[in-house]
């Protein structure tokens, strides 16, 4: 059985003796008889050779793809080998939450240059930091905008289902209305959303880039939702936010997203990184941690956990969450990897993204049968039709080691990232021919 | 030291990207963004001094002990690691067909199956990202179970005054009412204020046993009982596993639902502050109301299942894989032998240290403990003036991490100490010896504490200034 | 420990200014001020809302800790200070100075005591 317990059977024999009792046993006395374990029903401990093996022969069961054109909430992008090699030293990777200020420095260092990174990428004044997910932070995000009188959230349909699901959860328990917003053409209907808003509605959630790919008028959204009292929520996506309006040039009031092309692997959904950021005016109803800038008794400048009046350990059942862990080292991912890129290397993934989803849209779309379903403007993913059942077409392109597209109604959503080069793109479009004319 | 932005020059980088092999688009005028998303522009080699440079002001489990109450910060095997970063897993996307990824729900079943046979219960989500999201989630099942029944009234959840800040705030999220019922002299459950408490609008009990002052509380059959006699139910807050896990089960305790820490009892790291694992576990009636995408065997291999009244989601996709894998790299390697030897380690490295310390500090439960006792300073701060806080500061100069302070609540001048059980006796004795030292330095010259720690990187800081006037970002305006 | 004869107490720690008939202002005591400690921000209600007499209108938070401040009358907020929502420390330096908030149409009260009794309630404290 393996163990990594350093004391060895005399040195247990000391401490016992030093405690006053005879053994172990004792130490359970306040468990009454009745209810203690005579047998564990799992298998014995193997050594840690045996389980590596173990483990890794079920690894070998999964299938990883050879290209991967599939997006659809979780984004398959390119990690600098320099952010693996930062986020596993293992003081970052062992590490505790740094309410020691004093021997933290490191870590709230890093999380002050994230949170300033968060607030480039949005536009935004303040940033957490990090919630579990984009779906969660979209949640909390909708709870940061209710109060007493507003207690509705419009959601638009386009925003992804999973996205929409965990809003419907975290309502369950605050007691949120949930209204849907209709999608028309794969983008949000503004007009049907302007004619839903009443003055108990709070917020609405737009997703931009959507579900589908398109890019959103969420400026027009902004200007519906202040003109009726409301706060515009925008989710956003990290890569696209680089290159189309951001949050704050939209006017929205908190972006939220899903951080997890900013350096974390695909890893089957997770960890992952949810990002918030707002306006000034609604800092002080984010949730989680926020680090601020101030002195020590020195004068030096130094990082500290600030705002804590907020959360859960001191606020208890009148916190706005109940956030306590994080996704810290997730967030230090991101700021790695942001800060690996740097504004140029940013610039180029999301060109590349662009161009390369542009080149195979244009591809695809002209094989019969494969015509472009939502016809707006998108920035990396896109829905097109597809002339046989698209099961039988995605198991085709698995026997060519491809993950194609994400089936949703009315078609396939295609996603091309800078991962894709032109070669695999014109491999898909050859398959996706090869397929689609033998039936 | 400076910030990453202070680094940063313009012309500089790093060459991860190719050109663009495809014809070049660009983002049209109107949508195209006005102002530029700016990041530190650095070469690798001042990227990776930048870090390894945060890293030494930092302090992980690697540097020392780290005796934090209720967090349990146990040693993380690096196989653990190694594990969940095989490409078999890494490179999964979560959307690939059911059958391409038979090893990962394979992982996931498996650990449920080990998790529900430790905790007693039939079902489990790995959902939950976090220890607090567990408790939300959990929470919602109970929610959903009252709800289903067409029982309405049930809106409070009974709380002790001795538990952790999240499961008052989870009860509030899940929108239930908080009633704290305060604990006895004993530091446990009063039963008589339990009972003055139940009625018909009880939803449920949050508790956590042994409770935040270190004590198995041995009325906890009849506790439960209580609750589900008024027709309510019983959640387990499962940060304080790492004391009972393979000797007695929560399940047979009483409990009906329960959230596991793996980031705690099941030695995953912490991070930084994450990610955890807040896994939940419940009985059978309560699996129907459990997260969608529940691994589970499926004929001859495994499949997601999705509850007939699930709850939804409580985030996306199917919970942190990453962290799964470490927690079942952890369980296979103690197997049925290893748990129950490191539950009784850790509650014997917690009574090695009070006994040791009984005679110096204050510690009002001084009885066997469990993984985890508390001592006050309260007698230090009447006399001397000094208070936990100076203790914990002293300590930092000494290169260790000091305990919780200042919870649980019921305690004043609390200090929670958890050595857990990846600690050696040489390393507690030392730990013992330097908390002697700082007692006699609170006696004879108690202001040296207060100006405590003295060799840190940066020394006591203005909360009061950072929180008036909060400065969350760089300011790029600032002159250079 | 500060008591200003002028004004009436609660029990918890609140001063009150009877300032017209059926309106009060109100404001933390330097007893409470100098208990809570160096506070960071003020939670306060908005103008038009009720309040209810014995239960908190507002909260005041400090770097650790958060506490309620309790309404002595059951009212309708006519006015609230921003002054002390953008400079909470003012609470600190001049708690009966720094009023929280004016209450019309006043209809229930706590039992309010004058600076005597207030003395008395504090040195117990």
């Amino acid at each position: 059985m393996g163990s990594y317990i350093p004391s060895t059977l005399e040195e247990r024999d000391e401490m016992l003796r030093t405690i006053g009792i005879k053994s172990t046993d004792d130490l359970y006395a306040a468990v009454p008889s009745q209810m203690k374990l005579n047998h564990l029903n799992i298998p014995e401990g193997m050594a840690e050779l045996t389980v590596s093996e173990k483990i890794r022969a079920m690894a070998a069961k999964n299938k990883v793809f050879g290209s991967v054109f599939r997006g659809a909430g979780a984004y398959n992008h390119y990690i600098p080998s320099i952010v693996k090699e930062v986020t596993g030293k293992e003081t970052f990777l062992t590490a505790y939450t740094p309410y020691q200020a004093e021997i933290s420095q490191g870590v709230l260092q890093n999380i002050f240059e994230y949170q300033t990174m968060i607030c480039e990428l949005t536009g935004m004044d303040v940033a957490n930091a990090s919630v579990y997910d984009g779906a969660s932070g979209a949640a909390e995000a909708i709870t940061m905008c209710i109060d007493r009188k507003r207690r509705k959230a419009l959601v638009s349909s386009a925003a992804n289902p999973m996205i929409i699901q965990t809003i419907r959860t975290y309502c369950f328990g605050s007691g949120t209305e949930v209204v849907m917003i209709p999608s028309r053409d794969g983008l949000t209907d503004l007009d049907a959303a302007a004619s839903l808003i009443d003055d108990t509605t709070a917020c609405i959630y737009m997703q931009q880039p959507n579900y589908f790919g398109q890019i959103e008028d969420c400026t027009a959204a902004a200007e519906k939702a202040h003109g009726a009292g409301l706060k515009l929520i925008m989710g956003v996506d990290p890569v696209a936010a680089i290159s189309i309006k951001s949050a704050r040039e939209c006017g929205a009031d908190v972006a939220v997203g899903e951080g997890q092309p900013l350096g974390m692997p695909l890893s089957f959904g997770g960890p992952y990184l949810g990002f918030m950021a707002s306006t000034k005016e609604m800092m002080r109803r984010m949730p989680g941690r926020i680090v601020g800038e101030t002195k020590d008794v020195d004068g030096k400048r130094a990082y500290v956990l600030t705002l804590q009046a907020r959360e859960q350990h001191i606020r208890r059942e009148k916190a706005s969450s109940n956030i306590c862990s994080n996704q810290a080292l997730c967030a230090m991912t991101a700021a790695v990897y942001l800060t690996t890129m740097g504004t140029k290397g940013m610039q180029e993934v999301a060109s590349l993204c662009y161009s390369k989803a542009h080149y195979a849209a244009a591809q695809i779309s002209s094989i019969p049968g494969f015509d472009i379903v939502y016809k707006g403007e998108f920035f990396y993913e896109f829905v097109t039709k597809t002339p046989v059942d698209a099961d039988k077409l995605l198991a085709k392109l698995e026997e060519k080691d491809i993950l194609g597209g994400y089936p949703v109604e009315g078609g396939i959503l295609w996603c091309v990232t800078e991962m894709n080069s032109k070669d695999q793109i014109d491999a898909l479009v050859s398959a996706l021919k090869e397929v689609s004319s033998c039936n | 030291m400076q910030l990453n932005y202070e680094k940063s020059r313009e012309g500089r980088g790093c060459s991860v990207m190719p050109a663009c092999d495809v014809p070049v688009c660009k983002v049209p005028e109107e949508l195209a963004r006005k102002q530029t998303a700016r990041f530190p522009q650095m070469a690798e080699v001042d990227i990776s001094r930048h870090y390894t440079q945060l890293e030494k002001r930092s302090h992980g489990v690697n540097d020392g002990f780290y005796p934090l109450g209720s967090c349990t910060m146990k040693y993380n095997p690096k196989l653990n690691d190694e594990m969940a970063a095989l490409p078999g897993f890494t490179g999964i996307h979560p959307l690939q067909p059911v059958h391409t990824v038979q090893g990962c729900l394979e992982v996931i079943s498996t650990l449920e199956s080990y998790l529900d046979e430790i905790t007693g219960m039939t079902g489990m989500t790995f959902q939950p990202a976090a220890g607090a999201h567990g408790e939300f989630t959990g929470l919602l099942l109970i929610k959903a179970y009252h709800t289903h029944r067409g029982d309405t009234k049930r809106n409070t959840i009974i709380i002790p005054d001795t538990a952790h800040g999240t499961n008052p705030a989870s009860s509030t999220m899940a929108g239930f009412k908080v009633i704290n019922i305060p604990s006895n002299a004993d530091g446990c459950m009063d039963l008589d204020a339990l009972r003055a408490a139940v009625g018909e609008d009880t939803a449920g009990l949050m508790l956590t046993n042994p409770n935040t002052v270190g004590i198995f509380d041995k009325n906890i059959l009849e506790i439960t009982k209580i609750i589900h006699e008024a027709g309510g139910l019983n959640y387990y807050d499962g940060a304080n596993l790492n004391s009972i896990m393979g000797v007695v089960r929560p399940g047979d305790m009483g409990f009906d639902v329960i959230h596991i820490n793996l980031h705690k009892t099941f030695s995953t790291p912490h991070g930084g502050g994450g990610p955890g694992a807040g896994a939940v576990g419940c009985k059978k009636e309560l699996e129907q109301f459990l997260p969608l995408y529940r691994a589970v065997k499926d004929g001859n291999g495994y499949g997601f299942s999705n509850a007939e009244h699930s709850i939804g989601s409580v985030k996306e996709f199917y919970g942190n894989f990453g962290v799964i894998v470490r927690a079942l790299a952890y369980v296979m390697v103690l197997g049925r032998e290893g748990i129950p030897e490191a539950a009784s380690n850790a509650v014997l490295n917690a009574n090695y240290m009070r006994a040791s310390l009984q005679d110096t500090y204050c510690i009002p439960f001084n009885d066997i403990c469990m993984h985890e006792f508390v001592m006050s300073i309260e007698d230090l701060k009447r006399d001397k003036g000094v208070t936990a806080l100076d203790i914990a500061k002293a300590l930092l100069d000494y290169g260790v991490h000091p305990p919780t302070i200042y919870f649980p609540l019921i305690v004043e001048e609390a200090m929670m100490w958890e050595p857990t059980e990846t600690e050696s006796k040489d390393t507690l004795d030392d730990v013992v010896s330097i908390l002697k030292e700082i007692h006699a330095k609170a006696l004879s010259d108690p202001a040296s504490l207060h100006e405590a720690p003295h060799s840190t990187p940066v020394r006591r800081l203005d909360e009061v200034g950072a929180a008036r006037n909060p400065v969350v970002k760089y300011d790029f305006e600032a002159d250079k | 420990m500060n008591i200003l004869d002028n004004l009436k107490y609660t029990k918890s720690h609140e001063w009150v200014e009877e300032t017209g008939a059926g309106t009060v202002r109100i404001g933390l005591s330097d007893f409470a001020q100098n208990e809570l400690g160096d506070l960071v921000f003020v939670n306060l209600p908005e103008v038009g809302d009720t309040v209810t007499v014995e239960e908190p209108f507002a909260d005041v938070e400090s770097v650790k800790a958060v506490s309620d401040v309790f309404s002595p009358v059951t009212g309708t907020v006519s006015a609230i200070n921003n002054d002390i929502a953008d400079s909470p420390e003012k609470i600190n330096s001049d708690p009966y100075g720094s009023w929280f908030i004016e209450v019309k149409d006043v209809t229930a009260k706590t039992e309010l005591l004058d600076s005597a009794a207030y003395k008395k309630i504090c040195e117990e404290a």
